[in-house]
């Protein structure tokens, strides 16, 4: 398509719209659209704005509760912390950018994500980020460590360079990651309850001011080319071929962010706006369209008022470009003069760009030339949604994992345990998280791998506790319950730290919907996120989904990030994971009933993906969370951990290297399911606490308990009444074993 | 006594040095246009990315209105603190010695870290004592302290290193595990790790930093007698 040429049918296609759909652009415009209209109809009407195959699915998810400030449909949701403060957090992905430019993908996702934290009048006060990669060692290995350096560094160099800490998160190394990575990145924010904006545009003759970055022809058509489409890369090696997509990927600065930041936070404060919105995909298109549907307004924009970067931009250009860093505001006249001296004293461009009417139109001008025209209605209203034609596949839909070559045939206990830390998927984190400020604006209570959650202290002593978290694998195995499983999971970590959980984002990462096992993945697994939420009464408040993440290998693990946000009365008491006294017992809490199905060891060994997993009893799991949440509460406990990947020996160790203390455990009769499902099965339900025996003894008065031994020492031991010892590692050995991520950032 | 916080568009930690400060005195920010010290007793220049430092760590921050003000200040001989990007800015405006290089594992690296108290009888230590360890946590990717070792011999004989990274800890490669050094004169200072994040044991892992504070309000009021 050029710019002048009129548009066609054919070039409809080429920016993504079905020939259906351009014959209703056709019929609502009155007339075939013309350049610009197009270009801003194939983005609205993208998946990625237009929520065309999920919108259906996600009306069923639960959004309301007592601590809901704010649901979905705005910039970010929120929920009430106390004390008339709100957090308002979001996820968001930015999957296919960061697989074809790693650093600046990852770095623009943060960067958006923030965005969407203070353009409702939040100061951003964490992110979270949640990874996926292809295997990190063997075929496959140089593209993964590829990507997950330039990922992580790029996560880092926004979020340590802007002032917010990355305060926690997840990472996980699967073969169908490989060609299309995950990276999904969560914010938090908090503002005066009575203070959030929203983004509805209102008041006729007032005037819309673009402040921040100049526009530039950077990450053209992101939104459809690359979003909303399957990652095809015309078969590159290690996707090389994903160079063609390159100037499709926004590039940020995290200083202009953060000057951003201030200055929008600062105009806000100082009342000088009737609403906000940040430009994110779709840039100034999306922007402007959503601010007049919300407000059931009109906009007009005149385009040679836009500072540009470059010129000879075209009025397109200028309308779709997604350069980052800018936001929108609508003012009233008389405090235009004072908005734009305010972005003067923050030294980031202001520029009055049109204004609000009562037309219900976007009209675009270039000065005084009309080059589009189109009903807000149509817009962003119009897009036709999809039902999906979910249909369960008939075989596996992905191969088994290669077995690990770490894992001789015959190993005892001790080498299967060492093995478990070893991998990639639960090796300690530290090479990644030290690579990101944690503790900046002086918050952080609890630090990556000092507890389950991470925990921001309030004014009020209390603290809010976070967690973000999904197993694809188990989702793959089971869609259903293993999205319930990653609801429960974030539940668990929060009640670990004494958090009670207020709300819920999603971030929902599938393959292409229109395939009807891909449908089936999805449709089953909002099933599963709408009744866990339901039954742990943690709303939704916002999320994003991010479709077609899949290329030529096929589709990714059905990978439905859950972020959850809890609160807990009292920051000191925040629980920590790690043994802290020598002599203190341990216990095992909740209705915890493993299997190896779908876990790390059966990864490990090479097993295919069950068709199915055991149906887990969310209100047994939720009542072990109430238990084990009071008495983190009540300050009774030394430690609270959650038993997940690779079942309690894992948990067991991960609590000896967290406090420097090993510990003497026995296995009693009525654990015996055979010692490897014991030792390294895993499932729902299950807290590894530790405490003095009548802390410990009064928890069992409200929950399953069992008893497993005594903390201290420098070696983890396990034994049962029949074998004896089963298993002996010392803390040295766990330690070597846990830093084996090292390596991949030699 | 009164702190004055500088404030650059691209700064992290200046919030969290004014809180810091004000565990142990008044404190204000100064915005880096602004030339008006506000009558600051001791001046902090704190963290973070004063001007992007898309150019060199603290290249463009020592020529702010604000920063002029400030070397005037220490050439008077005003007590000045820089923490991170601040002691990058320092170096830079010459009023201390050294250069910081990009990390010898050449990442951003977060960590927890022990201290050794050199010299106790800066203004910036004199609540610790010699030897003592300090734990207190740092975060950069340009943190190798470098000056030749003239310099360095020199400086050693004039008690300017004043902090110390403890065995192991050094994972800037910093030169003699410098972590912080003073001028000549004693009444500039400035350090890679954080101390305005060590003043509360419930967020910063110890409240070891916050001596760092004390000790400059004991100078201060000291001087007044």
């Amino acid at each position: 398509m050029t710019p002048t040429a009129p548009p066609t049918v054919e070039d409809a296609l080429a920016l993504g719209l079905t020939a259906a759909e351009y014959e209703l652009v056709c019929e609502r415009q009155g007339a075939p659209p013309n350049v610009l209209e197009l270009a801003m109809y194939s983005l609205l009407w993208s998946e990625h704005c237009a929520y065309k195959h999920s919108k259906k699915l996600l009306r069923t998810l639960p959004t309301e509760g007592p601590h809901v400030v704010m649901g979905p449909g705005e910039n970010a949701g929120a929920v009430d912390v106390g004390s008339d403060l709100a957090c308002a957090f979001k996820v968001e992905s930015h999957n296919h950018p960061s697989a074809v430019e790693p650093f600046q993908g990852a770095a623009t996702g943060v960067g958006g994500i923030l965005r969407d934290i203070f353009a409702i009048g939040a100061r951003p006060i964490a992110v979270l980020d949640s990874l996926r990669f292809g295997e990190p060692l063997g075929q496959g290995a140089t593209r993964t460590r590829y990507l997950l350096d330039g990922a992580v560094a790029g996560i880092g160099h926004y979020g340590n360079s802007i002032g917010v800490p990355t305060v926690g998160g997840e990472v996980y190394f699967e073969g169908p990651y490989e060609h299309n990575c995950l990276v999904n990145a969560m914010a938090l924010g908090l503002a005066e309850r009575e203070r959030l904006v929203r983004s509805a545009a209102a008041g006729e003759g007032n005037v819309l001011v673009l402040f921040g970055a100049a526009t530039g022809r950077d990450g053209i058509g992101g939104a459809s080319v690359l979003a909303s489409a399957e990652l095809t890369d015309g078969g590159g090696e290690d996707g090389a071929g994903l160079d063609s997509k390159r100037p499709t990927v926004q590039v940020g600065d995290p200083f202009e962010e953060k000057k951003l930041l201030e200055c929008s936070l600062e105009l806000l404060a100082r009342e000088l706006l009737v609403s906000l919105q940040d430009l994110g995909a779709a840039g100034l298109t999306s922007a402007a369209a959503e601010m007049a549907s919300k407000g059931e307004v009109g906009i007009e924009i005149d385009v040679a008022r836009v500072p540009l970067r470059e010129p000879g931009m075209e009025p397109f250009e200028v309308m779709v470009s997604e350069s980052q860093e800018r936001m929108l505001c609508v003012v009233e006249p008389a405090n235009v003069e004072d908005v734009l001296a305010l972005c003067e004293k923050w030294e980031v461009g202001g520029a009055v760009i049109g204004t609000v009417t009562d037309s219900g139109l976007v009209r675009v001008r270039d000065g005084e030339r009309l080059v589009g025209e189109m009903p807000v209605r149509a817009l962003v209203d119009d897009c036709p949604l999809y039902d999906l034609q979910p249909r369960k596949p008939d075989a596996p839909i992905y191969p088994p994992p290669a077995p690990s070559s770490a894992l001789s045939a015959g190993a005892s206990a001790s080498e299967t345990l060492l093995a478990l830390l070893a991998s990639p998927n639960l090796a300690s984190r530290r090479p990644l998280f030290e690579q990101y400020d944690a503790i900046v604006q002086s918050r952080t209570v609890r630090r990556p791998e000092q507890a389950d959650a991470a925990v921001l202290a309030l004014p009020d002593g209390g603290a809010l506790a976070v967690s973000i978290d999904c197993n694809g694998r188990r989702v793959a195995a089971d869609p259903y319950t293993g999205t319930v499983a990653a609801v429960l999971e974030c539940a668990a970590n929060l009640a670990c730290v004494g958090a009670q959980a207020l709300g819920t984002t999603n971030n929902l990462n599938f393959g292409n919907p229109e395939k009807p096992h891909i449908a089936w993945q999805l449709t089953e697994s909002v099933r599963g996120l709408g009744d866990a939420c339901r039954a742990l009464d943690a709303p939704i408040v916002g999320g994003n989904v991010s479709l077609y993440n899949e290329g030529a290998t096929g589709p990714i693990y059905p990978t439905p990030v859950i972020g959850m946000v809890g609160r807990l009365p009292d920051a000191r008491r925040a629980g920590r994971l790690g043994f802290a006294r020598a002599g203190d017992r341990i216990a095992l809490v909740g209705p915890f009933a493993p299997s190896l199905d779908a876990g790390e060891l059966a990864k490990l060994l090479g097993h295919s993906l069950p068709d199915g997993l055991a149906a887990i009893d969310v209100v047994a799991v939720a009542d072990a969370q109430d238990a084990v949440r009071e008495a983190v509460r009540a300050g009774r406990l030394s430690s609270a951990h959650d038993v997940a990947e690779g079942g309690l020996a894992v948990a067991l160790a991960e609590c000896c290297l967290a406090g420097g203390l090993g510990a003497e455990v026995e296995l009693g009769e009525g654990t015996v399911a055979g010692a490897t499902v014991d030792l390294f099965g895993e499932g729902a339900g299950g807290f590894l606490v530790s405490g003095d025996a009548d802390a410990v003894g009064e928890l069992g008065e409200s929950a399953a308990l069992i008893g497993l031994g005594t903390v201290g020492g420098e070696v983890l031991r396990i034994a049962t009444p029949g074998a004896g010892e089963i298993l002996s590692v010392t803390l040295a050995e766990l330690g070597h074993a846990s830093a084996a991520l090292g390596l991949l950032f030699g | 006594m009164k702190f004055g916080v500088l404030r650059f568009p691209g700064s992290c930690d200046e919030v969290d040095a004014l809180r810091a400060a004000a565990r142990v005195g008044d404190a204000e920010l100064i915005w880096h246009g602004e030339r008006d010290l506000k009558g600051a007793d001791a001046i902090v220049v704190p963290g973070g990315f004063s001007y992007g430092d898309y150019l060199r760590a603290g290249a463009i921050a020592r020529f702010a209105p604000a920063m002029e003000s400030v070397i005037s200040f220490a050439r008077d001989g005003g007590l000045v603190l820089g923490i991170c990007n601040g002691f990058q800015v320092l170096c830079e405006a010459r009023l201390l010695p050294g250069a910081l290089l990009v990390n010898a594992n050449r990442r951003f690296t977060f960590r927890q870290l022990e201290l050794e108290v050199v010299n106790a009888r800066t203004p910036f230590t004199r609540a610790c004592v010699a030897g003592e360890r300090l734990s207190i946590p740092a975060k950069h990717s340009w943190g190798r302290y470098y000056a030749d070792e003239r310099t360095l011999a020199a400086m050693d004989d004039a008690g300017q290193l004043v902090l110390r990274y403890a065995p192991g800890e050094n994972f800037n490669g910093s030169l003699h595990d410098i972590a912080g050094v003073c001028n000549e004169r004693g009444n500039v200072f400035g350090l890679m790790p954080h101390p305005e994040h060590a003043v509360d044991e419930l967020t910063g892992g110890s409240a070891d930093g916050l001596k760092l504070f004390e000790s400059i309000r004991l100078a201060v009021e000291g001087a007044r007698g």
